[in-house]
């Protein structure tokens, strides 16, 4: 009961302040925006085709309604949060009239799917790396490894994926440089391997990077872990290598890790913005990043909204592991 | 000050390799005001398309720039934009986060609400879609300013916690009980302890704020009249110069990106095994010139590398 009052409760409230305030701000923000999505739309509807003046001014005001852009700032604040909480993220402007839902809906499984395996690939060889060349950290090839991923860590993310990019894509032409897959979606290999072949590129500039950052941590993490005591009396006691390692000082580093895992798990509705728009990929952040040039608020309110609302509730769901995962937490 | 860095050059490879590069941009700076060419002038002055030659150093480009002087303006621009977005960025992360420390109670609730808040926001969504607002009217200076404003959340948290910790340590006890004023404790005993954490955190704010910019850059969110490392970039693939067979447009912003946070990087990483003295010691105790190059890594989970 106590740790209910003193550790549970504060951090959901927490959460659900994170949570208000994120939305909160994600709504002002495209309102301070001088482009008027409608004013967009009806341009561009009005390109090819007379249409009549009186018209088009009913049509502007039935399309302010239909968007909530009418009234105060106030009172659009005031109706954004009932229909958010009907579960009604809107109708996108870009594309009128496909609800907002629906596109993301499309865009979310090519951001997890690419998202969930990097991820995981670059997490698990990572930490696997560092804590070996962080354990032999005097070896030749540990010191190598290190020097090399010295070398890769600083470069920005946007230089990894335009290398790869220039390399792979525009000169050896081994992998496609635009897309996620080709021929109809269907559960088959021939389909299936095409999926595999698109994201392969746009999945290697992910991992580069997440590795190189991973190993650091790791090799961080295992040095000052092994110059403890215990680790000392193991290796007296000619306790296998192989055993310390990953079931002693690995296990002893993992808290860390694993909250950075939760972290990035919870980022992947953001979905991987540059690595979509450089390869054309048609995951959420591509979606984004198309929303932004057409003032389509509806999709960046509900993509925000999705990320705000996952990263915040795997901070959440990590605060109330801790006191599982680490004895020491609760003590406090 | 100038022993500490001659020792650092002499023991530490990674300090002396990064110097070494960061000298080369110094050199490519101070280069940039003897140009030949006006500071946002150089397009249609030479020949076009010519490969990289005793004459064009790095070639020139499609609309008639000689690479070599746009790549010291772009070096000196861009570092310019992220010594403007490093100073904000750090000047609000330090101040809150020290005052945070130090307060405690309401303010440093109220404060770490905000900066929980602000460090969930997806940050780059948010600063496109600023800097898409914004663009037309956007100079080097607005996007420094606009990259600093971004980056002080997860700078405020370290300096919370830095300080939370050298609260709990005995000499701050010792100097308490022994009737030493609380502005006396904070500058005589713990600045000298913060200041070189900063200067290492400073360092890595160059990091991402060079990356920011280029991105932002290549996303043709800058002003992309005035050369940066990142609007080379932005032209270059904007006049197709991979497909057009003329690489050396891309390949030189390239590999000057890739140089400068190398540098700033490998100063940064000989900085941090100088001031951690646990280091220090591993390194004393290990075979003599064995180093081990790292420091606790940044967990920004969009900095350097953020997909």
């Amino acid at each position: 009961m106590n740790l209910l009052r003193t550790y549970i409760l504060p951090r959901i409230l927490q959460w659900a302040l994170v949570i208000f305030v994120g939305i909160s701000a994600t709504f002002l923000i495209p309102r301070l925006s001088p482009i008027n999505p409608v004013d967009e739309m009806i341009g561009r509807m009005t390109a090819f085709a007379s249409i009549d003046p009186h018209a088009v001014v009913s049509m502007r005001e039935s399309a302010m309604a239909l968007f909530g852009l009418e009234g105060t700032l106030l009172e659009q604040y005031g109706r954004f949060w009932a229909r958010l909480l009907e579960g009604d993220l809107g109708v996108s402007f870009g594309n009128f009239p496909r609800p907002v839902s629906d596109i993301i809906a499309a865009g979310l499984p090519w951001s997890v799917g690419l998202l969930t395996t990097t991820i995981i690939i670059s997490w698990t060889i990572g930490v696997f790396l560092g804590a070996l060349a962080g354990y032999f950290h005097n070896r030749r090839w540990s010191q190598f490894l290190e020097r090399f991923v010295v070398m890769v860590y600083p470069v920005p993310y946007l230089i990894t994926a335009l290398v790869l990019f220039i390399i792979f894509g525009a000169w050896l032409q081994i992998f496609p440089i635009m897309g996620g897959s080709r021929g109809e979606p269907a559960l088959t290999w021939k389909y299936i391997s095409t999926v595999l072949y698109f994201g392969f590129l746009p999945a290697l500039s992910i991992i580069i990077g997440a590795i190189a950052f991973r190993f650091i941590m790791a090799k961080a993490l295992t040095t000052t872990e092994i110059a403890n005591d215990y680790v000392q009396y193991a290796e007296l006691a000619a306790v296998p290598k192989r055993k310390i390692i990953l079931f002693y000082v690995a296990r002893n580093t993992m808290l860390p890790q694993v909250t950075d895992l939760a972290l990035a798990f919870g980022a992947i509705f953001e979905g991987a913005l540059i690595t979509e728009i450089l390869f054309a990929y048609p995951g959420l952040g591509f979606v984004l990043y198309n929303a932004i040039y057409n003032a389509d608020y509806n999709i960046i309110m509900g993509i925000a909204l999705l990320s705000i609302v996952g990263v915040a509730t795997a901070m959440l769901i990590i605060d109330l592991l801790y006191p599982v995962l680490d004895p020491r937490v609760r003590l406090r | 000050m100038f022993t500490t860095i001659r020792d650092l050059i002499k023991f530490s490879p990674s300090f002396r390799f990064g110097s070494l590069i960061l000298l080369i941009v110094a050199v490519m700076i101070v280069l940039s005001f003897f140009s030949p060419y006006e500071a946002g002038k150089l397009r249609r002055k030479v020949k076009r398309n010519q490969p990289p030659s005793a004459t064009f150093v790095f070639g020139t480009t499609s609309q008639g720039e000689d690479v070599f002087w746009s790549t010291t303006f772009a070096i000196r621009n861009t570092l310019t934009i992220s010594i403007i977005a490093v100073t904000i960025g750090r000047g609000i992360g330090v101040m809150l986060g020290m005052l945070s420390g130090y307060f405690g109670g309401i303010f440093d609730r109220v404060a770490q609400s905000t900066v929980e808040s602000f460090i969930v926001i997806p940050r780059l969504p948010l600063v496109i879609l600023i800097a898409s607002i914004l663009r037309g009217s956007m100079t080097m200076y607005s996007l420094g300013i606009l990259i600093g404003l971004f980056d002080w959340a997860h700078p405020s948290k370290r300096y919370r916690s830095q300080v939370l910790s050298l609260r709990e340590r005995d000499f701050t006890h010792t100097a308490v009980f022994s009737g030493m004023s609380t502005v006396r404790i904070v500058i005589r005993e713990h600045l000298p302890f913060i200041i070189p954490y900063m200067l290492a955190d400073v360092i890595s704010g160059f990091l991402f704020s060079i990356g920011f910019e280029v991105t932002l850059s290549y996303l043709g969110l800058a002003d992309l009249d005035s050369p940066t490392v990142g609007t080379m970039i932005y032209w270059a693939t904007y006049y197709q110069s991979v497909f057009a067979g003329r690489a050396w447009v891309i390949i030189v912003p390239i590999v000057t990106v890739v140089l400068m946070v190398l540098g700033f990087y490998l100063m940064s990483v000989g900085l941090g095994e100088y001031l951690d003295p646990r280091k220090r010691l591993v390194r004393l105790s290990a075979d003599a010139g064995e180093e081990s190059e790292d420091e606790e890594p940044r967990k920004d989970k969009d900095g350097a590398w953020a997909p």
